[in-house]
């Protein structure tokens, strides 16, 4: 047995055919991936850096550790809650010269405002004034500000040390840090982010089961209707996907409000007297009327390519068989369409989790989502607290995706 | 991460680089951003022969920490609110300007004695002192009318919706003022958790009947819908539906609260030296006098109040639709600009909470 050995197979020019299979399939490879490679590209640069750094934010923010490293030293030589001495006050005052030269008191104490409120102008005020700061420091910084003294302001500064801080998520819960370092939840008037997203869900399901409702009929027409009445419908579907966000949330706004059409078309029936017009809008129904309208083609058109190839004699074969319509719709043909479903209500509830020019613009106090809280800090320049918002809003999104990937299966999904 | 920050905007930075020989402003858009555009982006570039152009954004200064931070700044100057200047200057975010680069006045008075206090900071200067005032639908009410920040939230009086800017800024001072809080203690007031729970409880009073806005353009057109018959507002945007427009609006000044509204250039601006001209341009006391023939907004120079100016329709006379007016500054309050740098945050999460609940 050991003696029978086989020639090894080669090509036509003597090399080793595995070896040759090899190289082949590798350059076959690169050639793939050359190809491929521009869309990686594009992929990694606008959209995985992108959230990489957004998720980097949610959790760091060296603007009081890069700029104070005199003191991160103290606070590194002295455990908490070590009253400040006279060494401590002269690391301050180093790094507040070194703040006011290059400007970045600001940066400093915007990080340290975030776990104590008014530290932010304490900070600013005391690096203007740096030049004052001559030994004994102590009394050089009470001079500028008496709340120097102020352990809270110490511990503050101390919490804010390291670069990498859990509490823009604290405060994404409605947590916040005690002076004693404990965590507990903030007061009851100033609990907003958890039934902000438990509301952005809740109102988002709603959404998502009026659009099936309303779609569902819609589709099934679309796809038994002969070709040219077919058309011609979806093309009034299409027209308002096709039209601006704005224009058509705007266009809701004249017919919803409370002197706009619909108002004054019940009042002139009398249906509803002049006082007791209805409230349409600038509230969570305009939220959910507004957001349906929007989402509705993004329902319709998975269900309708479902639907339509659907073949018809599954349905005729169960009414031959003796089954009533309405059995032969909830057991043949329903089934059926459970992937246009899955798609279309995947689609919509993910895209109004996310929504924030609707409830923006036609919301007012009780129609918002945890989105325009999310730009709302964008544009008050705390990224840091919008980046945890939006990674929490990220991974609540992924356990739905993945719920559906276990309840459904996401081989399932039919967009079209 | 900074590196990789400015490569991944780096791409985008291509395309705009081509237009670098241009300067562009940013402003508010609206009645306030054809003011400027009129009166100071036109004229410069005119008088200069340089390009310029006129951008719109909801606020200005959203753009500038991320122009900054990607190293792709690609407006020269922003209009800015006060407490952004500040807070932005403190960041290192703006380009500072020196005072003794300012003109002097028409008269011949130092560019420092000629600025009211405050106007000029270290990195802005300002364009023009607004105000957050109310208005009113004067068609609405037959008989008694609203006169003081009080009226506003006295709903039996005076029923009907009511606008308010959705945020705190502005809002829960108004709040304090109608409760009796004289101006000058305002502050005070509100730097205690008493004085914060003081003005929400008052805000309370009217929550149901509150419609909120947020674009400066939205208030007018609310008035003008009939969708309330009272909201707070920009001064000059109820000024323009008046005057302009002929909408029966009028202005209550009792519990005004003003501001300086700022130019300023932000840090690494394509046409820094061009940036700096032309905001002494705008600055001067020509410019400031030219921007208030567009809109009500008062010019913080001494020197632009001495002579008596005239809206563009060449017969309205400017005076006393002006914030600065005295008789409009009876019970007036200057926004604190140190307060809302500090607080900004704390108060408007506790305002969105509020507006939730």
């Amino acid at each position: 047995m050991a003696d029978v050995t086989a020639a090894p197979l080669t090509t036509a020019d003597g090399r080793p055919l595995k070896a040759a299979l090899a190289e082949a399939q590798s350059r076959a490879r690169r050639r793939a991936f050359l190809l491929v490679a521009p869309l990686l590209a594009f992929v990694v640069l606008t959209f995985i850096i992108p959230i990489g750094q957004m998720l980097d934010r949610s959790f760091h923010h060296d603007g009081f550790s890069a700029n104070a490293p005199a003191t991160l030293e103290w606070f590194d030589a002295n455990p908490a809650g070590t009253a400040p001495d006279e060494a401590a006050f002269a690391a301050l005052a180093a790094d507040m010269k070194a703040m006011k030269e290059n400007k970045t008191a600001g940066e400093a104490g915007t990080r340290v405002n975030y776990t104590l409120p008014e530290t932010r102008s304490l900070i600013t005020k005391t690096a203007r004034n740096a030049d004052d700061l001559a030994p004994p420091f102590k009394e050089a910084f009470l001079a500028i500000d008496d709340r120097w003294d102020d352990a809270a302001v110490w511990q503050a500064m101390r919490s804010s040390a390291s670069a990498y801080t859990a509490d823009f998520y604290l405060s994404a819960l409605d947590m916040e840090r005690a002076e004693d370092g404990s965590i507990r939840r903030v007061e009851e008037n100033g609990r907003i982010y958890i039934y902000l997203f438990v509301k952005t869900f809740v109102v988002s399901a709603v959404i998502t089961v009026t659009c099936l409702l309303l779609a569902f009929p819609v589709a099934h027409l679309l796809a038994t209707l002969p070709m040219a009445k077919a058309n011609l419908l979806m093309i009034l579907v299409l027209l308002p996907f096709w039209t601006s966000l704005l224009v058509r949330t705007t266009s809701w706004i004249v017919l919803l409000q409370g002197e706009g059409v619909i108002n004054e078309f019940l009042v002139a029936l009398g249906v509803i007297s002049a006082d007791g017009r209805l409230k349409m809008i600038y509230n969570q129904t305009g939220t959910i009327i507004v957001m349906t309208h929007v989402l509705l083609p993004f329902m319709i058109l998975p269900l309708y390519s479902v639907m339509r190839v659907i073949p018809p004699s599954y349905a005729r074969a169960a009414r031959s068989l003796g089954a009533t319509s309405w059995t032969t719709f909830r057991r043949i043909y329903l089934p059926q369409t459970l992937p246009g479903i899955g798609a279309g209500s995947l689609l919509v509830f993910i895209l109004a989790v996310g929504y924030f020019i609707t409830p923006a613009l036609v919301g007012g106090a009780d129609g918002q989502l945890i989105s325009n809280l999310i730009d709302f800090h964008m544009k008050n320049s705390n990224w840091s607290m919008a980046a945890a918002l939006s990674a929490m809003l990220l991974a609540g999104v992924l356990v739905l995706y993945w719920l559906y990937d276990r309840l459904i299966g996401i081989d399932n999904l039919k967009l079209g | 991460m900074k590196k990789i920050l400015i490569l991944s905007t780096a791409l985008t930075g291509l395309a705009f680089s081509a237009a670098a020989q241009e300067l562009t402003v940013m402003s508010w858009g609206g009645a306030y951003g054809e003011a400027q555009t009129e009166a100071h982006v036109k004229p410069w570039s005119a008088a200069s022969g340089f390009p310029a152009k006129m951008t719109d954004s909801d606020n200005p200064a959203t753009p500038i920490k991320a122009m900054v931070e990607a190293g792709n700044v690609t407006i020269d100057v922003a209009s800015i609110e006060y407490a952004d200047a500040i807070r932005l200057c403190d960041e290192g975010m703006l380009e500072p300007i020196d005072i003794a680069a300012l003109p002097a006045g028409a008269d011949g008075t130092p560019a420092a004695d000629d600025f009211l206090p405050g106007a000029v900071t270290e990195c802005a200067v300002s364009t023009d002192i607004w105000s957050n005032v109310y208005a009113y639908d004067t068609t609405k009410f037959t008989g008694e009318v609203p006169t003081t920040a009080a009226d506003f939230f006295d709903l039996e009086k005076f029923p009907g919706k009511r606008g308010l800017k959705k945020g705190a800024k502005a809002v829960l001072e108004l709040a304090l003022m109608a409760d009796g809080v004289p101006a000058a203690e305002v502050y005070d007031v509100l730097s205690t958790p008493e004085g914060v729970d003081r003005a929400f409880a008052k805000l309370d009073t009217i929550k149901a009947d509150v419609v909120w806005w947020e674009a400066g353009s939205q208030a007018p057109q609310l008035l003008a819908d009939g969708e309330v018959v009272m909201t707070t507002a920009y001064n000059g945007r109820i000024f323009n539906a008046a005057i302009a427009e002929n909408k029966p609006f009028q202005i209550v000044w009792d519990g005004q609260i003003y501001e300086n509204e700022m130019y300023a250039i932000p840090k690494g601006a394509p046409n820094k030296g061009k940036a700096l001209e032309f905001i002494a341009y705008a600055t001067s006391t020509e410019g400031l006098r030219a921007q208030a023939t567009y809109i009500s907004y008062g010019p913080a120079r001494k020197s632009a109040l001495k002579e008596e100016l005239l809206y563009k329709d060449g017969k309205t006379v400017m005076a006393p639709h002006l914030p600065t007016a005295p008789e409009n500054m009876t019970n007036a309050l200057e926004t604190s600009a140190e307060f809302w740098v500090d607080r900004n945050e704390e108060l408007n999460e506790r305002f969105n909470a509020w507006l939730a609940q």
